[in-house]
Formats: C-alpha cells, structure tokens, sequence
C-alpha cells in the first residue's frame, strides 16, 4: 500500500512536470523563433491586462481547441478516429515512467528510487513505447478515410520504423560500454571518472553514438529538419482530418516526444542526474577539495541536474528546429538507412573490439 | 538545340558530413538569438536603445512612418475664421473618377467668397484614393494628408463621411452636435439638410 502511494505520488510528479513542460514548450517555440528571426512573437494574449511576454497563448490555444468543433469525417472509423490521439498521448506519457530523474532518496528507513518503474530492461521498455507511438500515427491515417491522410501516416510510421533501427543500434554501444539496460544503474555507472577528473558519460565514451542517437531522436519525434509527417502547414500530413482537441492531442504527443528524447538523450550520454565530482556523500574535487553535502541537497541537486541538462535539450532540439531546413523524402531515407545505420553498426562493431581488447569498463 | 549546362559545385567533404554546417547554422542562429535576448532584456533597462532588437512594428500601438505623399484619409482644411476653406466650385466633384463625392453649395454671406459647402460628403467605400480631388482644387481646401488608414465600419453607410467628419479628422461616428460656423443651421440642430444620398449612389 505504501509502495502503492509512493509511486502514485512519484507518476503525478513526473506527469505534472512533463505536461506543464509541454505547455510550456508553445510559449518557448514562439519566444524563441522569434528571437531568432528579429521579431517579438506572439505577446497579445493576457489576462487582466498582465501579458507575462505572452505565457498566455499556450492558454488561449488550449482554450480555443476546447472550443472547436470536434469533426469526424463521414466514412471514418469513428472508434480508432478517436483513438489514435489518445494512442498518440499514452505511449510518449508512458515512456516516462523509467526515466530516473534523481538517485535513491532515503526518507527515514525508506529507500525510493526516483523513478517511477524500476524495470531491469527499462532501455527496451523505453524503445517498445516509442515504436508503438508509430499506432498512433499510422491508425490516424488509416481511420480517416483520406487518401492523403493514408499516405501521410504511411510516410510517417516509414520514417519512424527507418530511425528507430540507426536509433536501437546507437544505443547498444551505450549498453555495451556500462554493461546494464537498467537505465538507473546505467546513469549510476557514469558516475565513475576517467583519470580522476573526467566523468564517464556517455558523451565521452560513445561520441559517434551521441550524434546518431541525436538525429534518429530528431527524426522520431517528427520535428524539423524531420517534419515530412506532419509539415505543419505545407504537407498534408497524417492528421488533416483532425480537429478541435484530437488535433491538440497530437500536437501535445509532439512536445511530449520531445520532452521524452530530451531526458533519455541526457539519461544515456550526459550522465542522468549526475553532478560532476558529486558523490553521494559530497562533493570530490580533482584538485583535491571536499564539500560535504546533506542527502537531501544531495538528492536535489541530482533532480536539478537532470532537469537542467533535459530542458538544455530541449533547447537545443527547438533551436535545430528554427535552424535546418526540411529533408526531402528520399534525402531522409537514405540518410537514415545509408548514413545513420552503417554509421552506428560500425560504431558498434569498434566499441565491440574495444572492449574486447582493453576491456576495462567493466 | 542550344544546351545549357550548368555547373554546380560539389559538396566538400566537410559538407558532405553535415555535422560542421549543422554547426555553422547554429552559430547563425544562436547568434541572433543571444543579441536579440541581450538587446530585448538591455530596452526593459532603457539602455541600448539606438539598437533596435526586432524589426516589428506593433502596429496598432505604433504606426510605420508613411512618406510625405501618402494619400491617407481625406479632410477638409479651414479660413483662420475657422469655416471651410471650399467654395463649392464643384471641381473635385467633377474631376473624382469614382464619384464619390458630394457637393451641395449654399450662398456665402460674404459676396467674396460667393459659396461654401452645404453639404460635403465623400464616400470611402467608393473612393478610390487617386488624389486628384487635391490636386484639382483652387483652394487648397481638401487634403489627404490625416495619415488615417484603419478605416473600417460595419455598413456601407458608416463608410460615408459628411462634413463634420471630414473637417474633424479626430471626429468619429455618430456625430451627436454640430459646432461647425456655419452659416445655415446644420441637421443635427434640427433643421432639414439640403441633398440627399437618394439617387446619388445608385448612378
């Protein structure tokens, strides 16, 4: 029953945290963009005359989607219609829940994981609720009765089944560098230093592997330069013939992807809730220095750290956005077949040799 | 048959890596986005403000500045006794291409001037801002220099200005009084206006 309550408590705050993040993640678009582009973006919307930089425009567009009609085209499945957002929205919430956002919390004689599934094989659990988000997309095509709806799921599970391949084998090499598909253990083992004052990251150890993961990732959350699926506003993608919420469903499983690539990029290559020279009991200078920290600041520092490296993602994912051009079909795909997959098989292969001839990391 | 060919210029190898120009495009943007944080954050402060952090013009807030010859909303100028400077020569009426203007003269009581406008209406639904009304006038009494440009109303006779509007840019719709020197008594005192848009608009 406490195990019961604990968990619970630990889903709504991850929950809370990556919806809100998602909300927030419109506003950070718009704002950036923006800034980018010379402009101001959009500030109208307020709230009693307070505009807070125009906070309030994830708002009144939630508001709005509230308040449009609901329209399922004449001909449609009606139930998988309506069940593919929903699809869409549970599998990239769902790939949250082993993402460790912190190390063991110790409350009294109580040891929480902060984490809400401890799950041995959290990697594969991870990448099964990723592919199965593919449903959601092609179902929306298929249920819609549209020929360019069919085509746009079509192209866009094409794509997504294409990466996932460069995106599973980039990680193996994580995988066979710290030993573990646990991804708490995982984050654990990048604790350790190399010559005492570089931490184990994953960066540091599988480089190639951190640039192919990054694109796949890219690619598997549908954004720019990868958006053939969805195109905002030039490409008929899978959703034409979603509106009102259903549309806003998928536009939140968007954020929520990549929200979700952002924290598994940080979890496997930037060291999770890791804190250079931050061992459990302190921190361990290089140079020789100590700090001994309380486990409660401990612990906090861990969560900041993971949310500072994720929202740093999150970050860099939007600015790729406003920076590259859109591939072309055929562009995409040989790059993720002929590039990113040879690529990563081959960094597999070296890490492989690597480990067998130095074999010091485990 | 006349081929062209043309030459494209292959890819480098570093640009065939993507990864470098990848980073050349973020060092663009990140650029643009820094300055512009540093330069929105900097106005909140007033400081830096002779450099401008976004080429946005809010518009309804603040105006772009027009040329000195833009043609904007019309009005009627005035004497220094404060009537229309018009004399009701009917030029402009005759000149307007779109016929959007209405003149109805009235006797002046000073046998100089001869008449002035009983009525003056112009009629921007129709109008079709080709200014030649201003140039066409002896008297420099009608310009379209009030830099007027959100004209919008929900009917067709909201679009119609009479001579209160026109001699008052800052006027607006309804007009509930006159406080024109005239020297007949105007509609909105009581009195019957001479004209009328019957027959007129229906050419």
């Amino acid at each position: 029953m406490e195990v019961l309550i604990i968990k619970l408590i630990l889903a709504s705050i991850v929950f809370f945290a990556a919806l809100n993040l998602a909300g927030f993640h419109t506003w950070v678009e718009r704002k950036q963009s923006a800034l980018i582009q010379d402009r101001i973006g959009a500030n109208r919307a307020g709230i009693f005359g307070y505009r807070m930089f125009g906070m309030f425009h994830g708002m009144a567009d939630v508001v709005k989607m509230f308040g449009k009609e609901d329209i399922v085209p004449a001909g449609a499945d009606k139930t998988l219609h309506t069940l593919a957002p929903f699809f869409s929205v549970f599998f990239a919430l769902a790939a949250f829940a082993t993402i460790p956002f912190g190390d063991r919390l110790i409350l009294g004689d109580r040891v929480i994981e902060l984490q809400v599934a401890k799950i041995d094989v959290a990697l594969l659990y991870i990448f099964a609720m990723l592919s199965l988000e593919a449903y959601g997309v092609i179902l929306a095509g298929f249920a819609s009765r549209n020929n360019y709806a069919m085509l746009g799921g079509l192209r866009a599970t094409a794509q997504m089944i294409s990466y996932e391949i460069a995106l599973g084998i980039a990680i193996l090499g994580v995988v066979m560098v710290y030993g573990t598909m646990d991804l708490g253990e995982l984050v654990r083992a990048q604790g350790r230093m190399v010559g005492g004052w570089l931490p184990l990251w994953g960066i540091v150890t599988q480089p190639v592997a951190f640039v192919v993961f990054l694109t796949a990732a890219l690619a598997e959350t549908k954004r720019l330069p990868f958006d053939l699926p969805e195109g905002e506003s030039e490409i008929v993608g899978y959703f034409v013939e979603y509106s009102g919420m259903k549309f806003g469903m998928f536009y939140l499983t968007d954020f929520l992807e990549t929200i979700v690539v952002a924290s598994l990029s940080t979890t496997l290559f930037f060291g999770g809730w890791q804190v250079p020279y931050l061992m459990p009991d302190g921190f361990h200078f290089p140079w020789g220095g100590e700090l001994p920290v309380p486990h409660l600041v401990y612990v906090f520092l861990g969560v900041a750290s993971f949310s500072i490296k994720g929202l740093i993602f999150c970050f860099v994912f939007m600015q790729l956005r406003w920076t590259l051009p859109r591939f072309r079909y055929d562009q995409l795909m040989s790059l993720g077949w002929k590039g990113l997959f040879p690529i990563s098989v081959v960094n597999v292969v070296v890490t492989a040799v690597v480990l067998v001839l130095f074999g010091e990391a485990r | 048959m006349a081929v062209k060919v043309v030459r494209r210029r292959e890819l480098t190898f570093w640009e065939k890596l993507y990864v470098p120009q990848i980073l050349c495009g973020l060092n663009i943007t990140f650029r643009h986005f820094f300055r512009n944080l540093f330069l929105h954050t900097a106005h909140r402060l007033n400081r830096f403000t002779h450099l401008p952090a976004s080429v946005t013009v809010q518009y309804p807030e603040e105006l772009r500045p027009l040329m000195s010859r833009f043609r904007s909303r019309h009005r009627l100028t005035l004497r220094e006794d404060h009537t229309p400077r018009c004399v009701g020569c009917m030029l402009c009426e005759t000149v307007c291409p779109a016929r959007c203007i209405t003149i109805v003269p009235g006797e002046h009581p000073d046998p100089n001037v001869e008449k002035y406008p009983v009525r003056f209406d112009i009629d921007l639904g129709v109008c079709v801002y080709c200014g030649y009304c201003v140039e066409v006038c002896p008297e420099d009494a009608i310009r379209m220099d009030t830099g007027i440009l959100d004209l919008s109303a929900y009917s067709r006779e909201a679009m119609r200005l009479d001579i209160h509007e026109l001699l008052d840019p800052q006027l607006r719709k309804p007009i509930s009084s006159c406080s024109l020197k005239f020297p007949h008594k105007c509609s909105l005192d009581g009195a019957k206006m001479m004209g009328s848009w019957d027959g007129i608009a229906k050419h």
